[in-house]
């Protein structure tokens, strides 16, 4: 590697971050280079310091934090220590930043085109016409629908996708010798995922771009990076190429990351049809005021079952999750438990029939009301549906808590806040084994944990299975999951079950067109997947554009 | 030499300073990054913010030393930095108090706690001991406390933990033996606030050179009451009945915004397009309407105009309180939380006060700092128009009126334009104490970090 080639050169970066008036060690020292047109991934669990590494490779640091040692040297330019002048004469120009959530990070009050043509005109690198004209071309260079107009829209107007490949154009109209892409593809589904990923992969090839990839996700980083390297709270575990970090990989943390997806319950045998099933969804039809949501959607849970929901945000998974719960009463079909039909609304349901579904939220956040203990969080149903009070009720909370795994003397006083995203999954769980359910339903209960936090809930939730002989519907759009959890498949499309069945079937051909796109979008761990997905179908057949064809 | 001229003169010396301030910096810390990415609008502030004290102390100084001539001009100038500077130490040591007596949790406070909110509790105590000790305590009120007390201490060492129940019981014996000591000493008024004494218009001060009188240090009023009695009284008067519509405001908006809220449709509609209609009149104008009509109504009642006050007041402000609890409830009400409680079955009750109410205390506590300010000045405003709080109760909002004219002695006679001020410095204070402390505990549950 010879000097000139060498874009951003890292060594010993240190940074700190302030709470309760002390300095806490948020990264200790990490060193790496890039070269000119080098990708890097940066991986590691939430809280491993990957953001933080990323914006301080643009010389900046959040409120709060410091960079307390260690350099960081752009093109021979030492950031850390460079006057405001000189950085602002950079950031935007020479080195570019693509948020994870482009929905929040674009100003809704402002069109596309007028955000992507600030840059350019505040550095004096084009004019305003010409970064416009510049800007459309962007656009029709990564595939955005209408390249010629969509500029012109406001944010609220541009899907989720689109969003976040046109903020990766506007991080290119100065043409960056550098980008720092940070989790860009983590809020989408994995139909749109891939062709954000297909787009941001060929322009940064075409300009010759230097790029930091920050994710968590390892299959979607092996399809983006030269170079892989892994993080673990704030610390260097390992940097290869990634070809050699995938085959070989050398410490134990790394490998562990590594096996998360080979997680794999085994398939439960085919259930008799004459048994009665525990909750029966028969012909649901359902709208959001005018706008019909769910068509005709019939399904069976069956007892000691899992039933994956398989589908795209806007699907109707989870509105058939309201259904059952009665939050929406359909228009049309009814629910049975047990074989007996439960009323529409769930105000006119039963304190029994109340507890025997139970729901666990996707977001543990704002699932868990913030101000209450977690022995008030798990008590409260315990209470209001056993009647237990004082010490049995105490005695049962803690039970529950050595059921998932948290040592009761430590957690039963502690806030919400004072836990991790896994325990506060987990104290959800708890909460609906409370009530000493029959049926849970789990709605994304996993996606917005870590894979190795995801994985130990998915294995809680197996064991519970086992042990209490539970019901599961897991509405999720991660088909790895599926894979590792489900016994039954239903895929849903518009409001509709495209397909169903046992999960074996499912995940072998033949499949309904659909089901087969949903199957191929899914990234894996080979770096030539993605090379390989488009050679085969050409870029117009994958992700969203596949399924408007249909 | 005009003074517009003297303006541009000193804000262009004030810019110069500021450059050279940045320059010099710049130099003598070698590039530090503080001087090195200053822009030039910081050190002009700097600059200014410098010339602005030396301003203040040279003016100080002219104060104390000065002729009689030029030191009562910048008399209230004075006092105000006397002032300033006394609140300042009080509120430091009061501070410095807090971090070393109590239990561990209001140590923390204390050590987490700016000065401004350290003064504002400060202020708060000592309106509060005032209003409560004005008059003559009788026993019954110690009896009663007692008897409340001992079972609650006895309560608290059964039922709570031990540093909890250490701290229940150390409030309750403190404020017993403060009720015991302020029955022996007597009231703190010197006067009773509707007793009328010999001399009138005793100027403030108590010095008899220039008409004071040491029996009334802060002078008597134009019909001869005592002016420090009254203006303690007002404390009880002002700020108790304050104090009781702010909660009443609370008790009505909270409970109508969050049941407009959880409820919604047209119960919503119903309350919100009612408080439109309150809210479209402007408020003192309706007070005052309002005002005019009870006080016919009042005498054939036989009923206290005040209780009217309290009501109609109320009933105005509970609009505002209505507006933010029902914003507030929205944004907690779409919560998973409320959907899981909602989906056990949970009633109305539950829902309202066990899961919205925790998370709706600090907005709500924010909004009680300010809407108590605000009442008090609409009472204090309604007094001074006449129709508030009635003589010959003492109150701020009536003092500050029927001493009005002697303003108009400021520049020459600084003690004798005192009279109206310390009414209107009474009610200022508070509203700057109470907008302290209400600032702290909002910027503390707001989680930020410095």
């Amino acid at each position: 590697m010879s000097e000139s080639e060498l874009l951003l050169k890292v060594r010993d970066l240190q940074i700190e971050g302030r709470s309760d008036e002390i300095w806490n060690p948020i990264i200790n020292g990490a060193s790496f280079d890039l070269k000119k047109g080098e990708v890097m991934g940066l991986i590691g669990e939430s809280g491993a310091g990957k953001s933080t590494m990323g914006l301080a490779a643009m010389g900046y640091t959040r409120d709060g934090c410091r960079i307390s040692g260690g350099t960081v040297e752009f093109d021979g330019i030492d950031l850390v220590n460079a006057p405001a002048a000189v950085k602002r004469s950079l950031l935007g120009k020479r080195i570019a930043y693509v948020a994870q959530s482009a929905a929040a990070s674009f100003n809704p009050a402002h069109r596309l085109i007028d955000q992507h043509t600030e840059a350019p005109v505040q550095h004096k690198v084009s004019s305003k016409s010409d970064s416009e004209a510049d800007g459309i071309e962007l656009y029709r260079k990564l595939r955005l629908p209408n390249p010629d107009e969509i500029g012109f829209r406001y944010p609220h107007q541009v899907s989720g996708g689109q969003l976040q490949r046109a903020m990766t154009a506007m991080a290119m109209a100065c043409r960056p010798d550098l980008i720092i892409f940070d989790e860009p593809t983590t809020a989408l589904d994995v139909t749109t995922q891939i062709e954000v990923l297909a787009s941001i992969r060929e322009i940064v090839e075409e300009f010759d771009t230097a790029a930091i990839y920050i994710t968590h996700d390892l299959a979607v980083v092996a399809q983006m990076a030269d170079k892989i390297k892994v993080m673990l709270k704030g610390d260097e575990v390992e940097e290869a190429e990634t070809r050699e970090m995938l085959s070989t990989p050398k410490e134990d943390y790394t490998k562990s990351l590594w096996a998360v997806r080979s997680f794999q319950r085994p398939q439960k045998p085919a259930v008799h049809t004459s048994a009665t099933p525990v909750i029966s969804v028969q012909n649901v039809t359902a709208a959001y005021g005018k706008v019909s949501v769910l068509h005709d959607v019939s399904f069976d849970l069956h007892e000691g079952r899992t039933v994956a929901v398989v589908g795209e945000s806007g699907s109707g998974k989870s509105t058939t999750a309201r259904c059952i719960t009665g939050l929406l009463p359909p228009k049309q079909g009814h629910i049975e438990y047990d074989g007996e039909i439960l009323p529409l609304d769930y105000r006119k349901r039963s304190k029994t029939q109340l507890r025997q579904a139970q729901m666990i939220y996707q977001m543990a956040d704002t699932a868990l009301n913030p101000r209450k203990t977690i022995g008030e969080l798990i008590g409260r149903p315990v209470q209001f549906y056993m009647g237990l009070t004082g010490k049995q009720k105490r005695r049962r909370v803690d039970q529950l808590l050595e059921e998932i795994e948290l040592e009761p003397d430590t957690y039963y006083s502690r806030l919400p806040s004072e836990l991790s995203g896994g325990q506060k999954q987990r104290i959800g769980i708890a909460r609906a084994l409370a009530a000493e359910p029959k049926f849970i339903i789990c709605d994304e209960v996993t996606s917005a944990l870590d894979q190795l936090v995801a994985e130990g809930i998915l294995k809680l939730l197996a064991k519970l299975q086992d042990e209490l002989g539970l019901t599961y519907m897991f509405i999720t759009h991660d088909l790895a999951t599926v894979k590792s959890i489900a016994d039954e498949v239903v895929v849903m499309k518009d409001g509709r079950v495209v397909e169903q069945g046992p999960k074996h079937d499912m995940f072998k051909p033949p499949h309904h067109a659909y089901t087969d796109l949903l199957l191929s979008s899914v990234p894996e761990m080979d770096p030539d997947w993605l090379t390989n997905l488009l050679n085969e179908r050409g870029v117009d057949n994958i992700g969203d554009a596949a399924v408007g064809k249909m | 030499m005009s003074i517009w001229l003297q303006l541009i003169i000193a804000l262009v010396a004030i810019a110069a300073g500021g450059w050279v301030f940045r320059f010099v910096g710049q130099k003598v810390t070698k590039d530090a990054p503080l001087y090195r990415d200053m822009p030039f609008g910081v050190a002009f502030g700097y600059v200014l913010g410098a010339a602005l004290l030396v301003w203040l102390v040279s003016v100080y100084y002219v104060a104390r030393t000065g002729e009689p001539a030029v030191a009562n001009k910048y008399f209230f100038l004075r006092v105000a930095i006397e002032g300033f500077i006394g609140f300042a130490i009080i509120a430091y040591y009061f501070r410095l108090a807090g971090i070393y007596i109590g239990s561990e949790g209001s140590k923390k406070l204390f050590r987490s706690m700016p000065l401004t909110a350290s003064f504002g509790i400060v202020t708060i105590i000592f309106y509060a001991f005032l209003a409560i000790f004005a008059g003559q305590i009788s026993s019954l009120t110690i009896i009663v406390l007692a008897a409340l007390g001992v079972p609650l201490c006895i309560y608290a060492r059964v039922n709570f933990r031990a540093d909890a129940a250490k701290s229940i019981v150390g409030v309750v014996s403190v404020t017993l033996i403060v009720f015991i000591v302020m029955y022996f000493v007597g009231p703190l008024a010197p006067y009773g606030q509707e007793e009328i004494l010999g001399a009138a218009n005793v100027v403030p001060g108590g010095d008899p050179a220039i008409g004071g009188n040491p029996d009334y240090p802060l002078g008597t009023d134009q019909i001869g009451r005592d002016i420090l009695s009254r203006l303690i009284y007002g404390a009880q008067n002002t700020v108790g009945i304050a104090f009781a519509t702010t909660v009443l405001a609370f008790l009505i908006g909270a409970t109508l915004g969050f049941l407009a809220a959880t409820i919604g449709g047209w119960l919503d509609q119903v309350i919100s397009r009612a408080v439109d209609v309150l809210m479209a009149i402007p408020s003192l104008i309706f007070a005052l309407l309002l005002m005019t009509i009870a006080s016919v109504w009042a005498p054939e009642l036989g009923i206290p105009l005040t209780y009217f006050m309290v009501l109609i007041i109320a009933v105005i402000d509970s609009t505002r309180v209505f507006r933010l609890a029902r914003a507030v409830g929205l944004n907690i009400v779409v919560m998973d939380y409320i959907e899981a409680a909602k989906l056990r079955g949970e009633g109305m009750g539950y829902l309202i006060f066990r899961e919205i109410l925790p998370n709706a205390t600090a907005p709500l506590l924010a909004e009680f700092g300010l809407r108590f300010c605000f009442v008090f000045l609409t009472i204090a405003s309604l007094s001074f128009l006449g129709v508030g709080i009635q003589p010959p109760l003492a109150d701020w909002g009536t003092m500050v009126k029927d001493l009005a004219q002697f303003i108009n002695f400021a520049a020459f006679a600084p003690p004798v334009a005192a009279a109206p001020l310390l009414a209107a410095g009474a009610i200022a204070l508070l509203t700057v104490a109470v907008n302290f402390v209400v600032d702290w505990m909002l910027h503390k549950s707001s989680g930020l970090k410095e």
